[in-house]
Protein backbone atom coordinates (compact mmCIF):
# COMPACT_ATOMS: atom_id res chain seq x y z
CA UNK A 1 0.00 0.00 0.00
CA UNK A 2 1.64 3.42 -0.72
CA UNK A 3 0.30 6.79 -1.38
CA UNK A 4 0.30 8.10 -5.10
CA UNK A 5 -0.12 11.36 -6.49
CA UNK A 6 -1.86 14.30 -4.36
CA UNK A 7 -4.56 12.07 -2.31
CA UNK A 8 -4.67 8.37 -3.71
CA UNK A 9 -3.78 5.30 -2.25
CA UNK A 10 -2.73 2.69 -4.27
CA UNK A 11 -3.71 -1.37 -2.72
CA UNK A 12 -0.72 -3.34 -4.14
CA UNK A 13 -2.04 -6.18 -2.14
CA UNK A 14 -5.69 -6.69 -3.55
CA UNK A 15 -8.50 -6.03 -1.21
CA UNK A 16 -10.83 -8.46 -2.10
CA UNK A 17 -14.85 -8.19 -2.24
CA UNK A 18 -15.99 -11.35 -0.68
CA UNK A 19 -19.89 -10.73 -0.71
CA UNK A 20 -22.58 -8.33 -0.54
CA UNK A 21 -26.40 -8.08 0.38
CA UNK A 22 -28.89 -5.42 -0.28
CA UNK A 23 -32.21 -4.56 1.65
CA UNK A 24 -34.89 -2.28 0.05
CA UNK A 25 -37.29 -0.44 1.13
CA UNK A 26 -41.44 -0.63 -0.94
CA UNK A 27 -40.16 2.22 -3.32
CA UNK A 28 -37.39 0.80 -4.61
CA UNK A 29 -39.16 -2.23 -4.92
CA UNK A 30 -41.30 -1.12 -7.25
CA UNK A 31 -38.07 0.84 -9.43
CA UNK A 32 -35.93 -0.36 -12.03
CA UNK A 33 -33.56 -1.91 -10.15
CA UNK A 34 -35.88 -4.22 -7.95
CA UNK A 35 -35.22 -7.86 -9.31
CA UNK A 36 -31.18 -7.42 -8.07
CA UNK A 37 -32.03 -6.77 -4.47
CA UNK A 38 -31.86 -9.68 -2.15
CA UNK A 39 -34.97 -8.55 -0.39
CA UNK A 40 -37.37 -5.97 -1.04
CA UNK A 41 -39.68 -5.02 1.97
CA UNK A 42 -43.57 -4.17 1.47
CA UNK A 43 -43.67 -2.29 4.74
CA UNK A 44 -41.28 0.61 5.58
CA UNK A 45 -42.21 -0.39 9.37
CA UNK A 46 -40.80 -3.84 9.20
CA UNK A 47 -43.16 -5.00 11.93
CA UNK A 48 -41.64 -1.90 14.20
CA UNK A 49 -42.68 0.91 15.89
CA UNK A 50 -40.58 3.83 15.03
CA UNK A 51 -38.94 4.24 11.78
CA UNK A 52 -35.30 4.61 13.63
CA UNK A 53 -36.08 0.99 14.72
CA UNK A 54 -37.09 -0.13 10.88
CA UNK A 55 -34.02 1.30 10.08
CA UNK A 56 -31.54 -0.22 12.36
CA UNK A 57 -33.48 -3.49 11.61
CA UNK A 58 -32.67 -2.97 8.05
CA UNK A 59 -28.83 -2.63 8.68
CA UNK A 60 -28.51 -5.53 10.78
CA UNK A 61 -30.21 -8.11 8.79
CA UNK A 62 -28.49 -6.58 5.85
CA UNK A 63 -25.21 -6.72 7.65
CA UNK A 64 -26.12 -10.62 8.99
CA UNK A 65 -27.31 -11.46 5.26
CA UNK A 66 -23.71 -10.32 4.09
CA UNK A 67 -21.79 -12.71 6.51
CA UNK A 68 -24.06 -14.96 6.10
CA UNK A 69 -23.09 -15.03 1.96
CA UNK A 70 -19.22 -14.41 2.57
CA UNK A 71 -18.83 -18.15 4.06
CA UNK A 72 -17.29 -16.86 6.98
CA UNK A 73 -17.67 -17.23 10.87
CA UNK A 74 -18.82 -14.18 12.41
CA UNK A 75 -16.18 -14.48 14.69
CA UNK A 76 -13.51 -14.48 11.74
CA UNK A 77 -14.74 -10.92 11.22
CA UNK A 78 -11.81 -8.52 12.51
CA UNK A 79 -13.91 -5.25 12.04
CA UNK A 80 -17.00 -3.39 11.13
CA UNK A 81 -17.34 -0.50 10.01
CA UNK A 82 -20.56 1.23 9.17
CA UNK A 83 -22.95 4.45 9.69
CA UNK A 84 -25.91 6.66 8.48
CA UNK A 85 -27.58 9.98 8.34
CA UNK A 86 -29.50 9.59 11.83
CA UNK A 87 -27.98 11.59 14.58
CA UNK A 88 -25.24 10.25 15.83
CA UNK A 89 -25.61 7.53 13.46
CA UNK A 90 -27.80 5.83 15.80
CA UNK A 91 -29.53 3.63 13.03
CA UNK A 92 -25.86 1.37 12.51
CA UNK A 93 -24.99 1.69 16.21
CA UNK A 94 -28.84 0.84 17.74
CA UNK A 95 -28.56 -2.11 14.74
CA UNK A 96 -26.06 -3.77 15.20
CA UNK A 97 -25.16 -3.65 18.84
CA UNK A 98 -25.82 -7.34 19.07
CA UNK A 99 -23.09 -7.94 16.59
CA UNK A 100 -20.38 -8.35 18.89
CA UNK A 101 -18.05 -7.52 15.95
CA UNK A 102 -15.20 -4.74 16.97
CA UNK A 103 -17.40 -1.72 15.61
CA UNK A 104 -16.11 1.51 14.07
CA UNK A 105 -18.39 3.96 13.35
CA UNK A 106 -17.95 6.27 10.63
CA UNK A 107 -19.84 9.35 8.72
CA UNK A 108 -19.70 10.88 5.60
CA UNK A 109 -23.02 11.84 4.75
CA UNK A 110 -24.25 10.01 1.54
CA UNK A 111 -20.35 9.18 1.53
CA UNK A 112 -20.43 6.95 4.01
CA UNK A 113 -20.54 3.29 1.60
CA UNK A 114 -17.09 3.92 0.00
CA UNK A 115 -15.70 5.98 3.08
CA UNK A 116 -16.16 2.69 4.79
CA UNK A 117 -14.78 0.52 2.41
CA UNK A 118 -11.97 2.89 1.65
CA UNK A 119 -11.13 2.31 5.67
CA UNK A 120 -11.63 -1.17 5.44
CA UNK A 121 -9.31 -1.18 2.71
CA UNK A 122 -6.54 0.11 4.39
CA UNK A 123 -6.93 -1.67 7.31
CA UNK A 124 -7.25 -5.17 5.25
CA UNK A 125 -3.80 -3.78 3.21
CA UNK A 126 -1.97 -3.15 6.17
CA UNK A 127 -2.88 -6.07 7.73
CA UNK A 128 -4.62 -4.80 10.63
CA UNK A 129 -7.59 -6.85 9.90
CA UNK A 130 -7.86 -9.93 7.63
CA UNK A 131 -12.48 -9.85 7.49
CA UNK A 132 -13.90 -6.46 7.54
CA UNK A 133 -17.63 -5.70 7.03
CA UNK A 134 -18.88 -2.23 5.62
CA UNK A 135 -22.55 -1.32 6.11
CA UNK A 136 -24.74 1.98 5.37
CA UNK A 137 -28.43 2.36 5.88
CA UNK A 138 -31.20 5.36 5.19
CA UNK A 139 -34.65 5.55 5.42
CA UNK A 140 -37.02 7.84 4.00
CA UNK A 141 -39.26 8.39 6.80
CA UNK A 142 -36.76 8.87 9.44
CA UNK A 143 -34.60 10.95 7.04
CA UNK A 144 -37.48 12.95 6.17
CA UNK A 145 -38.59 13.47 9.84
CA UNK A 146 -34.91 14.65 10.90
CA UNK A 147 -34.31 16.88 7.69
CA UNK A 148 -37.62 18.29 6.29
CA UNK A 149 -40.77 18.17 7.23
CA UNK A 150 -43.83 15.56 9.02
CA UNK A 151 -44.61 12.89 6.34
CA UNK A 152 -48.33 14.09 6.60
CA UNK A 153 -47.61 17.61 6.14
CA UNK A 154 -49.49 18.34 2.84
CA UNK A 155 -46.47 20.24 0.89
CA UNK A 156 -44.69 20.35 -2.16
CA UNK A 157 -41.34 19.39 -3.33
CA UNK A 158 -39.10 21.53 -5.58
CA UNK A 159 -38.38 19.06 -8.94
CA UNK A 160 -34.26 19.84 -7.93
CA UNK A 161 -35.64 17.56 -4.64
CA UNK A 162 -34.19 13.88 -4.25
CA UNK A 163 -35.92 11.17 -2.62
CA UNK A 164 -34.02 9.22 -0.21
CA UNK A 165 -33.64 6.03 -0.40
CA UNK A 166 -34.42 3.37 2.01
CA UNK A 167 -32.52 -0.06 2.24
CA UNK A 168 -29.23 -0.82 3.19
CA UNK A 169 -26.28 -2.18 1.57
CA UNK A 170 -23.18 -4.06 2.97
CA UNK A 171 -19.83 -5.80 1.60
CA UNK A 172 -17.32 -7.89 2.98
CA UNK A 173 -13.78 -7.20 2.21
CA UNK A 174 -10.93 -10.02 2.75
CA UNK A 175 -7.35 -10.66 2.04
CA UNK A 176 -8.17 -14.08 0.76
CA UNK A 177 -9.53 -14.91 -2.80
CA UNK A 178 -12.27 -16.35 -3.23
CA UNK A 179 -13.00 -15.02 -7.61
CA UNK A 180 -14.34 -12.09 -6.76
CA UNK A 181 -13.77 -8.40 -7.22
CA UNK A 182 -11.46 -6.55 -5.75
CA UNK A 183 -10.05 -2.45 -4.53
CA UNK A 184 -7.02 -1.23 -6.09
CA UNK A 185 -7.28 2.31 -5.54
CA UNK A 186 -8.98 4.52 -2.93
CA UNK A 187 -9.21 8.28 -3.51
CA UNK A 188 -10.57 10.00 -0.69
CA UNK A 189 -12.17 13.45 -1.50
CA UNK A 190 -11.71 17.15 -0.01
CA UNK A 191 -14.35 18.90 1.26
CA UNK A 192 -15.98 21.11 -1.29
CA UNK A 193 -18.16 24.11 -0.40
CA UNK A 194 -19.42 25.68 -3.22
CA UNK A 195 -21.81 27.97 -1.29
CA UNK A 196 -25.38 26.66 -2.21
CA UNK A 197 -27.53 26.78 0.40
CA UNK A 198 -30.47 25.42 -1.08
CA UNK A 199 -31.63 22.26 1.26
CA UNK A 200 -33.89 20.72 -1.94
CA UNK A 201 -30.98 20.72 -4.54
CA UNK A 202 -28.29 18.86 -3.05
CA UNK A 203 -27.30 17.42 -6.16
CA UNK A 204 -25.65 20.81 -7.24
CA UNK A 205 -24.44 20.73 -3.68
CA UNK A 206 -22.19 18.08 -4.03
CA UNK A 207 -21.65 17.38 -7.56
CA UNK A 208 -18.54 19.74 -7.62
CA UNK A 209 -16.66 17.61 -4.89
CA UNK A 210 -17.57 14.77 -7.32
CA UNK A 211 -15.69 16.46 -10.16
CA UNK A 212 -12.93 17.43 -8.10
CA UNK A 213 -12.12 14.28 -6.62
CA UNK A 214 -13.05 12.01 -9.80
CA UNK A 215 -10.67 14.43 -11.73
CA UNK A 216 -8.02 13.91 -8.79
CA UNK A 217 -8.42 10.29 -8.98
CA UNK A 218 -7.53 10.21 -13.38
CA UNK A 219 -4.37 12.66 -12.21
CA UNK A 220 -3.29 10.65 -9.33
CA UNK A 221 -3.50 7.37 -11.47
CA UNK A 222 -2.72 8.43 -14.95
CA UNK A 223 -5.70 6.67 -16.17
CA UNK A 224 -8.41 8.67 -18.49
CA UNK A 225 -11.97 8.19 -18.17
CA UNK A 226 -12.47 5.22 -20.86
CA UNK A 227 -10.11 3.01 -18.65
CA UNK A 228 -13.26 2.10 -16.92
CA UNK A 229 -16.67 0.17 -17.93
CA UNK A 230 -18.59 2.58 -15.70
CA UNK A 231 -17.98 5.56 -13.79
CA UNK A 232 -20.96 5.86 -10.73
CA UNK A 233 -21.35 8.74 -9.06
CA UNK A 234 -23.92 7.80 -5.10
CA UNK A 235 -26.86 10.20 -5.26
CA UNK A 236 -26.00 13.68 -7.30
CA UNK A 237 -29.48 13.07 -9.02
CA UNK A 238 -30.31 14.24 -12.45
CA UNK A 239 -28.97 17.50 -12.04
CA UNK A 240 -26.07 16.92 -10.29
CA UNK A 241 -25.02 14.53 -13.04
CA UNK A 242 -25.26 17.09 -16.10
CA UNK A 243 -23.03 19.32 -13.59
CA UNK A 244 -20.54 16.19 -13.77
CA UNK A 245 -20.16 15.44 -16.95
CA UNK A 246 -19.95 19.06 -17.75
CA UNK A 247 -17.35 20.34 -15.46
CA UNK A 248 -15.52 17.40 -16.26
CA UNK A 249 -15.18 18.12 -19.81
CA UNK A 250 -14.16 21.50 -19.15
CA UNK A 251 -11.31 19.80 -17.56
CA UNK A 252 -10.77 17.90 -20.52
CA UNK A 253 -11.90 14.07 -19.22
CA UNK A 254 -15.41 13.46 -21.52
CA UNK A 255 -17.77 10.71 -19.03
CA UNK A 256 -20.76 11.23 -21.26
CA UNK A 257 -20.18 7.75 -22.50
CA UNK A 258 -19.58 5.54 -19.55
CA UNK A 259 -20.80 7.79 -16.32
CA UNK A 260 -23.83 7.29 -14.83
CA UNK A 261 -25.27 7.81 -10.85
CA UNK A 262 -27.18 5.38 -8.64
CA UNK A 263 -30.07 7.95 -7.51
CA UNK A 264 -30.62 8.03 -11.16
CA UNK A 265 -30.74 4.45 -11.86
CA UNK A 266 -32.58 3.58 -8.46
CA UNK A 267 -35.87 5.08 -9.46
CA UNK A 268 -38.00 5.80 -12.30
CA UNK A 269 -38.23 9.61 -12.22
CA UNK A 270 -41.21 9.35 -14.62
CA UNK A 271 -43.60 6.70 -12.96
CA UNK A 272 -42.12 6.93 -9.33
CA UNK A 273 -42.42 10.55 -8.95
CA UNK A 274 -39.25 10.85 -7.40
CA UNK A 275 -38.08 14.56 -8.92
CA UNK A 276 -34.35 14.80 -9.62
CA UNK A 277 -33.87 11.31 -8.48
CA UNK A 278 -32.67 9.16 -5.37
CA UNK A 279 -30.67 9.84 -2.19
CA UNK A 280 -29.20 8.89 1.15
CA UNK A 281 -26.35 6.49 2.16
CA UNK A 282 -28.56 3.67 0.90
CA UNK A 283 -28.46 4.83 -2.68
CA UNK A 284 -24.74 3.97 -3.99
CA UNK A 285 -24.99 1.24 -1.18
CA UNK A 286 -27.96 -0.65 -2.43
CA UNK A 287 -27.34 0.02 -6.19
CA UNK A 288 -23.09 -1.46 -5.84
CA UNK A 289 -24.28 -4.06 -3.77
CA UNK A 290 -27.09 -5.30 -5.07
CA UNK A 291 -27.28 -4.65 -9.10
CA UNK A 292 -23.31 -3.64 -9.60
CA UNK A 293 -21.35 -6.04 -8.14
CA UNK A 294 -22.87 -8.55 -9.48
CA UNK A 295 -22.18 -6.86 -12.93
CA UNK A 296 -18.81 -7.55 -12.02
CA UNK A 297 -19.11 -10.74 -10.75
CA UNK A 298 -20.81 -12.02 -14.21
CA UNK A 299 -17.95 -9.91 -15.85
CA UNK A 300 -20.08 -8.35 -17.62
CA UNK A 301 -18.29 -5.17 -16.71
CA UNK A 302 -14.54 -5.29 -15.51
CA UNK A 303 -13.55 -1.95 -13.55
CA UNK A 304 -15.85 0.27 -12.07
CA UNK A 305 -15.03 3.89 -10.06
CA UNK A 306 -17.42 4.14 -7.36
CA UNK A 307 -17.61 7.66 -6.07
CA UNK A 308 -19.99 8.30 -3.17
CA UNK A 309 -21.16 11.79 -2.70
CA UNK A 310 -22.20 13.71 0.68
CA UNK A 311 -23.75 16.92 2.05
CA UNK A 312 -22.44 17.36 5.05
CA UNK A 313 -25.37 19.50 6.55
CA UNK A 314 -28.13 19.35 9.15
CA UNK A 315 -31.27 20.42 9.83
CA UNK A 316 -29.66 23.26 12.48
CA UNK A 317 -27.16 25.05 10.37
CA UNK A 318 -30.04 24.90 6.82
CA UNK A 319 -31.98 26.77 9.16
CA UNK A 320 -28.98 29.29 10.01
CA UNK A 321 -28.20 30.11 6.63
CA UNK A 322 -25.17 27.93 6.07
CA UNK A 323 -24.38 26.77 2.73
CA UNK A 324 -24.08 22.83 2.30
CA UNK A 325 -20.21 21.93 1.52
CA UNK A 326 -19.91 18.61 -0.65
CA UNK A 327 -17.60 15.56 -0.25
CA UNK A 328 -16.88 12.85 -2.29
CA UNK A 329 -15.01 9.75 -1.47
CA UNK A 330 -13.72 7.10 -4.68
CA UNK A 331 -12.61 3.54 -5.01
CA UNK A 332 -11.87 1.76 -8.01
CA UNK A 333 -13.28 -1.67 -8.05
CA UNK A 334 -11.83 -4.56 -10.91
CA UNK A 335 -12.53 -7.77 -11.50
CA UNK A 336 -10.15 -9.40 -14.70
CA UNK B 1 -8.28 21.00 -9.63
CA UNK B 2 -8.50 24.67 -8.38
CA UNK B 3 -12.38 26.21 -8.07
CA UNK B 4 -11.96 28.22 -11.05
CA UNK B 5 -15.74 29.08 -10.85
CA UNK B 6 -16.94 31.69 -8.05
CA UNK B 7 -19.64 30.78 -5.80
CA UNK B 8 -21.97 33.09 -7.14
CA UNK B 9 -20.68 31.93 -10.49
CA UNK B 10 -21.63 28.60 -9.74
CA UNK B 11 -25.39 29.90 -8.16
CA UNK B 12 -26.22 31.15 -11.42
CA UNK B 13 -24.97 27.98 -13.75
CA UNK B 14 -26.91 25.92 -10.53
CA UNK B 15 -30.02 28.02 -11.01
CA UNK B 16 -29.87 27.64 -15.34
CA UNK B 17 -29.68 23.65 -14.60
CA UNK B 18 -32.28 23.61 -11.84
CA UNK B 19 -35.90 22.75 -13.66
CA UNK B 20 -38.93 25.33 -12.00
CA UNK B 21 -41.73 24.43 -10.93
CA UNK B 22 -44.29 23.83 -12.40
CA UNK B 23 -46.14 27.32 -11.96
CA UNK B 24 -48.84 28.09 -14.12
CA UNK B 25 -50.25 24.06 -13.09
CA UNK B 26 -49.54 24.65 -9.50
CA UNK B 27 -51.57 27.61 -9.56
CA UNK B 28 -54.74 26.48 -11.36
CA UNK B 29 -54.17 23.27 -8.93
CA UNK B 30 -54.16 25.97 -5.88
CA UNK B 31 -57.08 27.98 -6.84
CA UNK B 32 -59.69 25.04 -7.99
CA UNK B 33 -59.20 23.07 -5.07
CA UNK B 34 -59.02 26.23 -2.65
CA UNK B 35 -61.76 27.06 -4.29
CA UNK B 36 -63.91 24.14 -3.59
CA UNK B 37 -62.80 23.86 0.01
CA UNK B 38 -64.43 27.10 0.63
CA UNK B 39 -67.23 26.27 -1.93
CA UNK B 40 -67.67 22.92 0.97
CA UNK B 41 -67.43 26.13 3.68
CA UNK B 42 -70.12 28.20 2.14
CA UNK B 43 -72.58 24.61 1.94
CA UNK B 44 -71.49 24.22 5.37
CA UNK B 45 -72.57 27.31 6.41
CA UNK B 46 -75.78 27.92 4.26
CA UNK B 47 -76.85 24.38 5.67
CA UNK B 48 -76.72 26.01 8.96
CA UNK B 49 -78.50 29.32 8.41
CA UNK B 50 -81.40 26.71 6.72
CA UNK B 51 -82.07 25.20 10.18
CA UNK B 52 -81.65 28.38 12.09
CA UNK B 53 -78.57 28.51 13.69
CA UNK B 54 -77.24 31.63 15.29
CA UNK B 55 -74.81 33.09 12.66
CA UNK B 56 -71.80 33.87 14.71
CA UNK B 57 -72.28 30.19 15.59
CA UNK B 58 -72.85 29.61 12.37
CA UNK B 59 -69.42 30.73 11.13
CA UNK B 60 -67.75 28.80 14.02
CA UNK B 61 -69.29 25.46 12.90
CA UNK B 62 -67.76 25.83 8.88
CA UNK B 63 -64.18 26.12 11.13
CA UNK B 64 -64.98 23.22 12.93
CA UNK B 65 -66.00 21.00 10.46
CA UNK B 66 -63.41 21.44 8.00
CA UNK B 67 -60.93 21.37 10.99
CA UNK B 68 -62.14 18.35 11.53
CA UNK B 69 -62.70 17.08 8.35
CA UNK B 70 -58.82 18.11 7.51
CA UNK B 71 -57.30 16.24 10.77
CA UNK B 72 -59.21 12.87 9.73
CA UNK B 73 -57.58 12.85 6.17
CA UNK B 74 -54.52 13.28 7.77
CA UNK B 75 -54.34 10.70 9.95
CA UNK B 76 -55.71 8.68 6.49
CA UNK B 77 -52.75 9.19 5.01
CA UNK B 78 -54.78 11.37 2.34
CA UNK B 79 -54.51 15.57 2.86
CA UNK B 80 -50.73 15.05 2.61
CA UNK B 81 -51.57 13.84 -1.18
CA UNK B 82 -54.08 16.41 -1.24
CA UNK B 83 -51.83 19.35 -0.57
CA UNK B 84 -49.00 17.83 -3.14
CA UNK B 85 -51.94 18.40 -5.43
CA UNK B 86 -53.26 21.65 -4.78
CA UNK B 87 -50.27 23.46 -2.74
CA UNK B 88 -51.54 26.67 -1.55
CA UNK B 89 -54.94 25.74 -2.52
CA UNK B 90 -54.87 23.76 0.12
CA UNK B 91 -52.49 24.99 2.69
CA UNK B 92 -53.98 29.00 3.00
CA UNK B 93 -58.02 27.85 4.17
CA UNK B 94 -57.82 26.68 7.97
CA UNK B 95 -57.48 23.15 6.54
CA UNK B 96 -53.73 23.66 6.06
CA UNK B 97 -53.35 24.82 9.55
CA UNK B 98 -55.28 21.75 10.97
CA UNK B 99 -52.73 19.40 8.45
CA UNK B 100 -49.61 21.58 10.00
CA UNK B 101 -50.59 20.66 13.55
CA UNK B 102 -52.11 16.90 13.40
CA UNK B 103 -48.55 16.21 11.12
CA UNK B 104 -46.02 16.86 13.35
CA UNK B 105 -48.52 15.36 16.31
CA UNK B 106 -48.80 12.20 14.28
CA UNK B 107 -45.20 12.10 13.22
CA UNK B 108 -43.56 12.70 17.09
CA UNK B 109 -46.08 10.49 18.70
CA UNK B 110 -43.08 7.88 18.78
CA UNK B 111 -41.39 10.11 21.68
CA UNK B 112 -44.39 9.74 23.55
CA UNK B 113 -47.23 12.14 24.71
CA UNK B 114 -45.23 15.01 26.67
CA UNK B 115 -41.76 15.13 25.05
CA UNK B 116 -43.25 14.41 21.74
CA UNK B 117 -47.36 15.05 20.40
CA UNK B 118 -47.34 17.63 23.66
CA UNK B 119 -43.73 19.46 22.18
CA UNK B 120 -43.49 18.75 18.76
CA UNK B 121 -47.11 19.55 18.11
CA UNK B 122 -46.73 23.24 17.05
CA UNK B 123 -42.94 22.58 15.23
CA UNK B 124 -44.96 23.46 11.63
CA UNK B 125 -48.00 25.62 13.24
CA UNK B 126 -46.27 28.14 15.46
CA UNK B 127 -44.35 30.59 13.44
CA UNK B 128 -48.02 31.22 12.15
CA UNK B 129 -49.41 31.11 15.65
CA UNK B 130 -46.71 33.47 17.09
CA UNK B 131 -46.97 36.19 14.42
CA UNK B 132 -50.59 35.79 13.81
CA UNK B 133 -51.44 36.24 17.53
CA UNK B 134 -48.86 39.14 17.69
CA UNK B 135 -49.84 40.94 14.68
CA UNK B 136 -53.32 41.53 15.65
CA UNK B 137 -52.03 42.49 19.06
CA UNK B 138 -50.56 45.55 17.25
CA UNK B 139 -53.17 45.77 15.08
CA UNK B 140 -55.41 45.74 18.10
CA UNK B 141 -53.54 48.87 20.45
CA UNK B 142 -53.29 50.98 16.56
CA UNK B 143 -57.04 50.24 16.22
CA UNK B 144 -57.61 51.49 20.50
CA UNK B 145 -56.18 55.02 19.63
CA UNK B 146 -57.77 55.64 16.38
Amino acid sequence: MKKIGSQTIQLENKVYILSSASIVGPKESEGPLAKHFDLCLDDEFWGEKTWEKAESKIIKECVNMVVAKSGLASQDIDLCFAGDLLNQCISSCFGLRSLNIPFIGVFGACSTFIEAISLGSVFIAGNAAKNVVCATSSHFCSAEKQFRYPLELGNQRPPTAQWTVTGSGSVVLSTSCDNSPYVTYVTPGKIVDMGIKDANNMGAAMAMSAVDTIITHFKDTGRTPDFYDLILTGDLGYIGKEIVIENCKKEGYDLSNNYNDCGVLIFDKDKQDTHSGGSGCACIATVFSGYIYKLLKEKEIKKVLLVATGALTNATTSAQGESIPGIAHAISVEFE
Amino acid sequence: MENKITPQEYEEYVEKKSPNSPILKNCFNAFWVGGLICTIGQFILEYCKYINLDTQISYTVVSVVLIFLSAFLTALNIFNKIGKFAGAGSLVPITGFANSIVSPAMEYKSEGYVLGVGAKMFTVAGPVLVYGISTSVIVGIIYSFF
